[in-house]
């Protein structure tokens, strides 16, 4: 409580190193993928200029590009190019590539006729019409799409991090998860200013007169290379193992930095959204991740929990926490939650997770199943005239399948009607959206409680992580005394962060401990 | 030296210019005229290939237009557009040089040829390093002929090349058109669909109409012998006008009284048209006009005398 609050700026310094790093990566994935799509984009967007034949299905085809959810396009990337930075880089790519293939062929179709056929006229060829004539003209129009290309990218690429790219998505999603804004801010500043200054610097080249962009024009592929170059100066690849954590463990005391401090583990780590991290260690692309004990991905893929035996992974009770006044509005709704208490252990929660994330049930029907096996599935009242309960989740699959069931229950057992609102990314955004009565409850696991929202001192965490029940005590009651948030009962699993690694992995080095997976990694 | 020969030439369905054949002779001005959609401009862009014919044959000095590579071929041939169609990015010198630059000519050769033919034109030097946007329409299209001429070719198409300027600007131009001595000895075709402008500048004219050509001939021809009521109407609305601009003072020669008073200045020579004449009589302020066809035959006559004989010559067409 009486801890200092760190400013934003002794942030950024004390993590200027981290920041420094992670800015040059950002420009360079930026540029290189920039770059790479100049070099496809120009000449197709001259080829169609010249064969509109082809206009309308190969813009199609960048159109439909641009249309993919930038997570989606990073996702269909892994099995084809692995993670690290190839796959982020011909995501980029791709969604640059509409609007430069889009200006070129609108600046050259946009030459005036009358011009044109003056070149051909006297004598020039197709070439020399090309380059002398029609790119010219164009490349006011062409930049401009550059322009555009550039500043798509820099916001794109704050995504690259959830790929293992880095970038400044590093901080921002770091600090989403990890309840930090300093952290957010620290990755969004310098990310948005990046993209207002090559604007900036974009509009200016694309003012210069005709005579200048001349030498704008050769100027540019070479300020274009050594702009994407900035990629490989902090690379630094290469160890025995390679760790995939996603940005929330990496800044957790009871996650990389308790690996650190308490472990004394030293791995080669890259940072790596949680959608795609259990594959990609399916894949043999990473071989230790962090992941989520009751995870459905841990059965699908072969995945074995190394045994935390220095126990700095504190209990991750799950239980709905909910707004007092939102109990007071709805007074059926703490006895309606409370059904569900008890009832799902780690290995059902598990096996929950496994039906919706591999084989891909839809967590209605998981819900729904569950309910009806433990005779708790009632049809819906159908009858709204006693107030709508909002119902919230995190983004993955887990907290689908529970605000699920958690809207059936209320429909099912009480008259008020239900929105939910699922998928909030994060547990900031999740927990922001309950004190801003923007949603009423959501399930909540009491180690993110204790850590990420309470933000306690590592004493306090020392001596309320010994089990599950002291921690449970202490968030309920510091959630009551700061928020009048109410910690609901324990629905009974526990999803704690574990490490992991392929089973087949773990058994020929014989690990099962992360003291193993530490001694493994210090043997030369 | 130009012979078109059979050319026609379909878009889709539509037959734009219909097996149309004529000549054009060495140093000649012909014109095509017609009104919009009539296959002139088609059929000028087919003589450098900026259009391929459908069928027929063209041929500059006997050689068929398309054996020869297009971009040397039009290399050869000046060629004016409506809207001048200047590269807006080149200074005025650089737009003059786009042709010496593709014949790799050397700069010395270039720069002296280019100062010779803003003179020619009355352009200042300063203008070298201006942008077109920078300059008059006229100047623009000054520039534009500049640029068409300075390779000196011995053909030169011009397609509507004074269309776009104002009425003042038109007629100036046209008196510098006719002036310059470069334009002289070339070949040209011209497509204009202003009738005033093709019996000004062109020796012999094709009125054409839905890609055939309706009659050719001299302005004369077309005036004082229509091939149809086409031509006729063709030519009503501005006649009076046009008979003066067709007829030459030698065509009225033997019809003027065979008197010849002192002269009081110099005298006017025969080869002007009737309109020029005309116009002497308001500037000059004396009942009187002094013309020579030759040293020996000098008449001096009035307005009425003019007049009279020009009547007499077009009763005579009539009949």
């Amino acid at each position: 409580m009486s801890e200092h609050q760190q400013t934003l700026i002794e942030f950024m310094r004390q993590q200027a190193d981290k920041l420094a790093v992670q800015t040059l990566q950002h420009i360079g994935l930026t540029f290189i993928s920039l770059f790479i799509a100049v070099l496809i984009g120009l000449p197709l967007g001259i080829l169609i200029a010249r064969k509109k034949q082809l206009s309308g299905s190969v813009l199609g085809v960048a159109g439909i590009l641009q249309t993919i959810p930038s997570i989606a396009l990073l996702g269909f990337m892994i099995p084809i190019l692995g993670i690290g930075p190839k796959p982020a880089i011909v995501a980029l790519l791709l969604y640059a590539l509409l609007p430069i293939i889009r200006n070129t062929y609108t600046g050259i179709t946009g030459v005036d006729a009358s011009v044109k056929e003056a070149a051909t006229a006297m004598g020039m060829n197709n070439w020399q019409i090309l380059f002398k004539v029609e790119l010219p003209l164009a490349m006011p129009v062409i930049l401009a799409g550059i322009r555009t290309a550039t500043v798509i990218n820099v916001g794109v690429a704050t995504l690259a991090s959830y790929i293992a790219a880095g970038g400044l998505g590093e901080f921002i999603f770091g600090g989403i998860s990890l309840n930090n804004t300093n952290m957010i801010l620290a990755g969004a500043i310098p990310a948005a200013l990046l993209a207002v200054i090559f604007d900036f610097l974009l509009s200016r080249v694309q003012k210069l007169n005709f005579k200048k962009i001349k030498a704008g024009t050769y100027a540019m592929p070479v300020l274009l290379v050594v702009l994407s170059s900035l990629y490989f100066i902090p690379n630094a690849y290469g160890g025995k193992l390679t760790a995939g954590f996603t940005p929330e463990f990496m800044g957790r005391q009871d996650g990389n930095l308790g690996l650190e401090s308490k472990y004394g583990l030293k791995i080669h780590t890259i940072v790596i959204s949680d959608a795609v991290m259990y594959k990609a260690a399916y894949e043999k692309q990473l071989d230790v991740i962090s992941g989520y004990s009751t995870d459905g991905r841990l059965k699908a893929y072969g995945l074995v929990v190394l045994d935390d035996d220095k126990g700095i992974f504190p209990p991750y009770y799950a239980a709905p926490i909910i707004r007092e006044d939102a109990l007071r509005k709805f007074p059926e709704l703490e006895k309606t939650l409370n059904l569900l208490s008890g009832k799902i252990n780690d290995s059902v929660m598990t096996d929950l997770n496994y039906r919706t994330d591999y084989l891909h049930q839809s967590p209605e029907r998981v819900a729904k199943d569950f309910l009806t096996q433990h005779n708790l599935w009632k049809p819906a009242r159908g009858q709204s005239n006693a107030g709508i309960v909002r119902v919230g989740s995190k983004i993955f699959g887990e907290q689908y399948i529970l605000a699920n069931m958690y809207s059936m229950l209320i429909k099912g057992y009480t008259n008020y009607d239900v929105s939910t609102k699922t998928g909030l990314g994060g547990t900031k955004i999740c927990f922001d959206a309950l004190t801003n009565d923007q949603i009423d409850f959501y399930p909540e696991y009491t180690g993110t409680g204790l850590l990420a929202i309470l933000q306690a001192s590592p004493e306090t965490i020392n001596k309320v992580t010994q089990n599950k029940d002291s921690t449970y005590n202490y968030v309920q009651q510091e959630f009551k005394n700061r928020y009048q948030i109410k910690w609901l009962k324990p629905i009974g699993f526990n999803n704690a962060y574990a490490l992991m690694m392929r089973e087949q992995q773990a058994k020929s080095l014989n690990i099962k401990t992360i003291s193993n997976l530490k001694r493994y990694l210090n043997s030369k | 030296m130009i012979k078109v020969d059979k050319v026609s030439k379909q878009f889709n369905k539509v037959k734009a210019v219909d097996a149309i054949s004529f000549e054009v002779q060495e140093q000649e001005n012909l014109i095509l005229l017609g009104t919009s959609g009539c296959g002139k401009t088609t059929t000028l862009k087919m003589i450098n290939r900026l259009i391929e014919p459908t069928s027929g044959n063209i041929f500059i000095n006997g050689k068929n237009v398309t054996s020869q590579q297009p971009e040397n071929l039009r290399r050869e041939i000046g060629y004016v557009l409506q809207n001048n169609g200047l590269f807006p990015h080149y200074t005025v010198a650089e737009n003059i040089a786009i042709v010496p630059q593709l014949l790799k000519w050397d700069k010395k050769k270039t720069e002296k040829r280019t100062a010779e033919l803003m003179e020619k034109l009355h352009l200042g030097a300063d203008y070298l390093n201006a942008y077109p946007n920078e300059l008059s329409g006229g100047q623009q299209q000054r520039i534009g002929l500049a640029r068409a001429l300075v390779s000196d070719p011995p053909v030169l198409l011009m397609d509507e090349p004074f269309g776009a300027l104002d009425n003042v600007t038109r007629a100036n131009i046209h008196k510098e058109f006719k002036a310059l001595d470069e334009l002289t000895r070339k070949t040209i075709i011209m497509v204009t669909h202003d009738v005033q402008e093709a019996f000004e500048l062109g020796n012999r004219i094709c009125l054409m109409d839905k890609g055939k050509i309706v009659q050719s001939g001299t302005p004369a021809d077309l005036l004082f012998n229509p091939a149809n009521e086409f031509v006729e109407s063709f030519l009503k609305d501005q006649r009076l006008h046009l008979e003066f601009k067709a007829i030459k003072i030698t065509d009225l020669w033997d019809l003027l009284p065979d008197k010849q008073k002192q002269s009081n200045g110099n005298s006017l020579s025969a080869d002007i048209d009737l309109w020029t004449a005309l116009e002497n009589f308001r500037y000059a302020k004396s009942e009187t006009l002094t013309i020579s066809k030759s040293e020996n035959e000098i008449k001096t006559i009035d307005f009425e005398q003019l007049m009279s004989a020009f009547n007499r010559y077009k009763n005579k067409q009539g009949a």
